[in-house]
C-alpha cells in the first residue's frame, strides 16, 4: 500500500477513536446527568461524595467538582469492570454474551455520518463529520434499527420469562415506531431538497444548511413532535421502556445480566439517546446554526456567524452544537421524570392510530405546500431534469 | 483490496444463507439471515450503491427480520420439529434448484448477456437527463426519478401486490377468529 | 358541607392530544428542580431535634455533680423489653453524698432492646432518667451496645433543675436534731 493511503487510514482511525471517545464520556455522563436530573426533580441533590484522593484537594474547584459528582462515572465503571460476571446456567451462552455488544455498536456506528460542526475553506462550509455520505439518514435508521437485536437477542438468550417478555416486546415497539419515524422525516428532506437548488440527497449537512432561515421544528412542529415520540419509543426511555418495565417485568431484557453486560446495556442506552438527541437537533434544530435569521439579507451573520470567525468558528459550532444536543438529551430526562409509562397497548394504538397516519398526513400536507412554493417562487432555480 | 472485500463478504453472505437453510432453531436460522442480508448491503456498498445498501439493512436486516423474530418468539418456535418432506416436494425443488442454477451458470459464462466492461461510475445527475433518459448513477435522487417515471407501473404494480397479499393475511386470520367457539389460536404446529 | 363541583365536560381536540397534560406535567417538574433542595448532608448537617424527642435514654447529675440516681429500680421493673439492669450499691458513711439513700453500682441500658418508650423517664422518681436527642446509636458488637454507668452519664450530662432534694433533706434532719422542739 502506497504511504498516502496508510497515512489516510490512520488519520481516519485517530478521527474515530476521538469521536467514540467523545461519545462514550457523553453516554457516561449522561448517566450522571441521569442521577442528577431525577435527584433535582425529586427534591433531592443527587450523588455529590465520590471524590478522587488527588484532584479533589485542588482548593475551591476539588470539592465544588465532588459536590457535582464528577468523579462518580468513573466509581461506577470502575464497579462495573470488577464486579464478579456470573454467567447463569440457563442461558445460551454465545448470543448472552454477544446481546451487550450487539447493543451498543449500533449505536457508535451511527456516529460516523454525524455531522457536528463546520469550518470553511474558501468561503465553502464543509461539515465536520468522518464521512460526508449522500444517505446520511438512510445510514443512521438503517445501523440504529439494527440495535434492537441486542435487546431482542439478550431477552431471548436468557431463557427465562421476563427477559422474554422484554425481547417480545421491544421487537413490537421497535416495528411499530419506525414506521412512524421514517414517515415523519420526509418532509424535512422534501423541504431540504425542495425550494433550495443544490446537491439534494440525504446528506444531514444539507439538511442543516438549510435551516439558515428558519429551524424546522418551528415550521414543521408535527412532524417533530412525531420524530421526537418515536425516539423516545427507539432509544426505550420512559414513557416507552415497554422492554425494560422495572415495575412488570422485574428488569426486562437485562434482568438476567450483572456487572459489565449489564453496564455495556446501560451505556449502550445512553449512547442511543445521545445520538438520538443529536439527529433531532440536526433535523429540526438547526444543527449548528446559531439563531435563524429569517432569510433576511444581511442577518447571515446571525445563523451563520462561525465562517466569519476560522478555526475558532469551527470549534465554536462544534460547541454550540453540543449544547443543543446536551439540551435535548437533559429533555429525555425530564420527561422521563414527568411522565408515566404507557400501557403496552397504549403504546401500540399511539404507534399505529395516531403517529402512522399524523406522519403519512404530515408527508402529504408538506408535500403539497413545498410543491406550491416550488411553483410560486422557485421553478427557474431547479434544475430542469424533467422536461 | 476491494476484490478481497468482496470474496470476503460473498462468502460471509453465501454462508450464513446456507447456514439458514441448515439450523435446526428458528432463531439461529433468523440471526444467520441478518448476517446474510448484512453480507449483502456490504456487497452493494462495494459496488458503491450506498442507497441500495442503505435499504437492505434498514428494511430486510432492520425491519422484516425484527419481525420475523418477533413472530419466532411470540409463537416460540425456537425449537422446531423436523419435518420430513414427502417425495414430490423434494423432487419439485430440486429441479427448480438445478434450474436456477443452470439459468445463473448461462447468464455468468454467456458473453453476450453482461457486460464485460464496467460501466462508469456517475455521481451526479447530468444535467441533460430526461425522464425517459435517465442515467444509473449511485445518488438516490436516480432512484427517485427511476422510481417514479420510468419504472413507475412496475413500482404500482409491486405495490399492489404486497396490499394484495395484506389483504388476504387479514382475510385468512379473522376467518380463524371466528370460526370456532374457542378464542383464536394461531395454527401453527408447537413443538 | 361544601360541595366541590368537578368539571367533567368532555375533552376537546387539543386536550384529547394528551399534549396540555404533558406540557402541565413538565412544568411541575421543572418547577420542582428549579426549588431549593430540602436535602440535609448527614453526617455533616444534623436535624433539628425537637422538644421532648425521645431519643437514647441517659442518666444524670444536678448542677451540684451529684449523680441524681437512688437506683430504685423502678425504672428497670418497668421496662417492657427490659433493657435496663441496675446494680444497687451502698454509699459509704464518709462519701460526700452520704446523705443520700443509695447510688447505683452500675447501670446498664441494653441500647439494642431499648424501644424509646420514655416509660422510664416517667417512672423515675428522682428525675434521673431522660431520654434526650441522640438518635445515632453505633456499635461492632453487642457488648458495644450495652451502655454502662460512666458511658450514660457522659451522654446524659447535667439537669439545671435546682431541685437538691436529698441537701433539703439533710438540712431538715440537721436543724430537726440541733434545735430540737421550739
Amino acid at each position: 500500500m502506497p504511504p498516502e493511503l496508510i497515512a489516510d487510514i490512520l488519520w481516519k482511525v485517530l478521527f474515530a477513536v476521538i469521536f467514540v471517545v467523545v461519545i462514550m464520556t457523553f453516554a457516561a455522563y449522561s448517566v450522571l446527568a441521569e442521577r442528577k436530573v431525577a435527584s433535582w426533580i425529586q427534591g433531592r441533590v443527587g450523588p455529590n461524595r465520590t471524590a478522587l484522593p488527588g484532584l479533589s484537594a485542588i482548593p475551591v474547584i476539588g470539592p465544588h467538582l465532588v459536590k457535582m459528582g464528577i468523579w462518580q462515572p468513573l466509581a461506577d465503571g470502575v464497579k462495573f469492570l470488577f464486579k464478579e460476571d456470573p454467567i447463569p446456567g440457563h442461558v445460551n451462552k454465545l448470543y448472552y454474551c454477544l446481546a451487550p455488544a450487539i447493543a451498543l455498536i449500533p449505536a457508535l456506528t451511527t456516529m460516523v455520518v454525524l455531522p457536528v460542526g463546520q469550518y470553511t475553506v474558501d468561503g465553502i462550509a464543509h461539515p465536520i463529520v468522518l464521512a460526508n455520505i449522500d444517505i446520511g439518514i438512510l445510514f443512521i435508521l438503517a445501523v440504529s434499527s439494527l440495535g434492537v437485536y441486542g435487546i431482542v437477542i439478550g431477552g431471548w438468550a436468557a431463557n427465562s420469562k421476563y427477559p422474554y417478555f422484554g425481547g417480545i416486546r421491544s421487537s413490537a415497539q421497535m416495528i411499530s415506531y419506525e414506521l412512524a419515524m421514517g414517515m415523519s422525516i420526509l418532509p424535512v428532506f422534501m423541504w431540504a431538497n425542495g425550494t433550495e437548488p443544490g446537491l439534494g440527497g440525504l446528506s444531514l449537512f444539507n439538511v442543516v444548511t438549510s435551516q439558515q432561515a428558519m429551524w424546522l421544528g418551528v415550521w414543521m412542529p408535527v412532524p417533530a413532535f412525531i420524530f421526537l415520540t418515536a425516539l423516545f419509543a427507539e432509544t426505550n426511555r420512559l414513557p416507552f421502556d415497554m422492554p425494560e418495565s422495572e415495575t412488570e417485568l422485574v428488569g426486562g431484557f437485562h434482568t438476567e445480566y450483572g456487572s459489565f453486560k449489564f453496564g455495556l446495556f446501560f451505556v449502550g442506552e445512553y449512547a442511543h439517546m445521545v445520538i438520538g438527541s443529536a439527529v433531532f437537533t440536526i433535523l429540526f434544530l438547526g444543527g449548528w446554526n446559531f439563531l435563524p435569521d429569517f432569510g433576511i439579507d444581511g442577518l447571515e451573520w446571525l445563523s451563520d456567524p462561525w465562517s466569519r470567525m476560522g478555526w475558532f468558528g469551527s470549534v465554536l459550532s462544534v460547541l454550540y452544537f453540543i449544547a443543543k444536543t446536551m439540551f435535548f438529551v437533559f429533555f429525555f430526562m425530564w420527561v422521563r421524570w414527568t411522565l408515566p409509562r404507557f400501557r403496552y397497548d397504549q403504546v401500540m394504538n399511539l404507534g399505529w392510530k395516531y403517529l402512522v397516519p399524523a406522519a403519512l398526513a404530515c408527508i402529504f400536507i408538506y408535500a403539497l405546500i413545498i410543491g406550491l412554493i416550488d411553483i410560486a417562487f422557485a421553478v427557474e432555480e431547479t434544475p430542469a431534469i424533467v422536461q | 483490496m476491494p476484490d478481497f472485500l468482496f470474496y470476503l463478504f460473498s462468502a460471509l453472505t453465501v454462508l450464513s444463507a446456507f447456514l439458514v437453510t441448515v439450523s435446526r432453531n428458528a432463531v439461529n436460522g433468523a440471526m444467520y439471515m441478518i448476517v446474510s442480508f448484512v453480507g449483502m448491503a456490504a456487497l452493494f456498498v462495494l459496488l458503491e450503491a450506498y442507497f441500495l445498501a442503505a435499504l437492505q439493512v434498514l428494511v430486510y436486516a432492520g425491519a422484516v427480520m425484527v419481525l420475523f423474530l418477533f413472530i419466532i418468539m411470540l409463537l416460540d418456535a425456537g425449537k422446531g420439529r423436523t419435518v420430513r418432506p414427502d417425495r414430490l416436494t423434494t423432487a419439485a425443488a430440486c429441479i427448480g434448484g438445478l434450474l436456477l442454477i443452470s439459468g445463473l451458470i448461462y447468464i455468468t459464462f454467456d458473453s453476450g448477456a453482461a457486460p464485460s466492461t464496467p460501466l462508469p461510475v456517475i455521481t451526479e445527475l447530468p444535467e441533460n437527463a430526461t425522464a425517459t433518459n435517465i442515467p444509473f448513477t449511485t445518488s438516490s435522487r436516480s432512484f427517485g426519478y427511476g422510481l417514479f417515471t420510468k419504472y413507475m407501473l412496475p413500482f404500482q404494480v409491486t405495490g399492489f401486490l404486497l396490499l394484495i397479499a395484506m389483504i388476504g393475511v387479514i382475510v385468512l386470520s379473522k376467518r380463524i377468529d371466528s370460526s370456532g367457539d374457542e378464542p383464536a389460536k394461531p395454527r401453527i404446529a408447537k413443538s | 358541607m361544601a360541595v366541590k363541583v368537578v368539571d367533567r365536560s368532555p375533552l376537546n381536540l387539543w386536550e384529547k392530544t394528551y399534549l396540555p397534560q404533558v406540557l402541565g406535567g413538565l412544568k411541575i417538574t421543572l418547577d420542582q428542580m428549579l426549588k431549593p433542595k430540602i436535602t440535609l448532608q448527614y453526617p455533616e448537617e444534623r436535624p433539628v431535634i425537637p422538644n421532648h424527642y425521645r431519643g437514647v435514654p441517659t442518666l444524670v447529675r444536678d448542677p451540684n455533680g451529684r449523680e441524681k440516681c437512688v437506683s430504685c429500680q423502678l425504672c428497670e421493673f418497668v421496662c417492657p423489653p427490659k433493657a435496663i439492669r441496675i446494680t444497687p450499691g451502698e454509699i459509704s458513711e464518709d462519701d460526700e453524698a452520704a446523705h443520700v439513700e443509695k447510688r447505683p453500682k452500675d447501670f446498664e441500658i441494653n441500647m439494642l432492646r431499648c424501644i424509646y418508650c420514655g416509660m422510664c423517664q416517667e417512672v423515675c422518681p428522682e428525675e434521673a432518667i431522660f431520654l434526650q436527642d441522640t438518635y445515632s446509636v453505633s456499635g461492632y458488637s453487642r457488648e458495644e451496645l450495652v451502655y454502662h454507668k460512666a458511658k450514660l452519664y457522659e451522654l446524659g450530662g447535667t439537669l439545671p433543675d435546682q431541685h437538691y432534694k436529698w441537701d433539703r433533706k439533710k438540712e431538715a434532719a440537721e436543724k430537726a436534731a440541733a434545735g430540737g422542739h421550739h
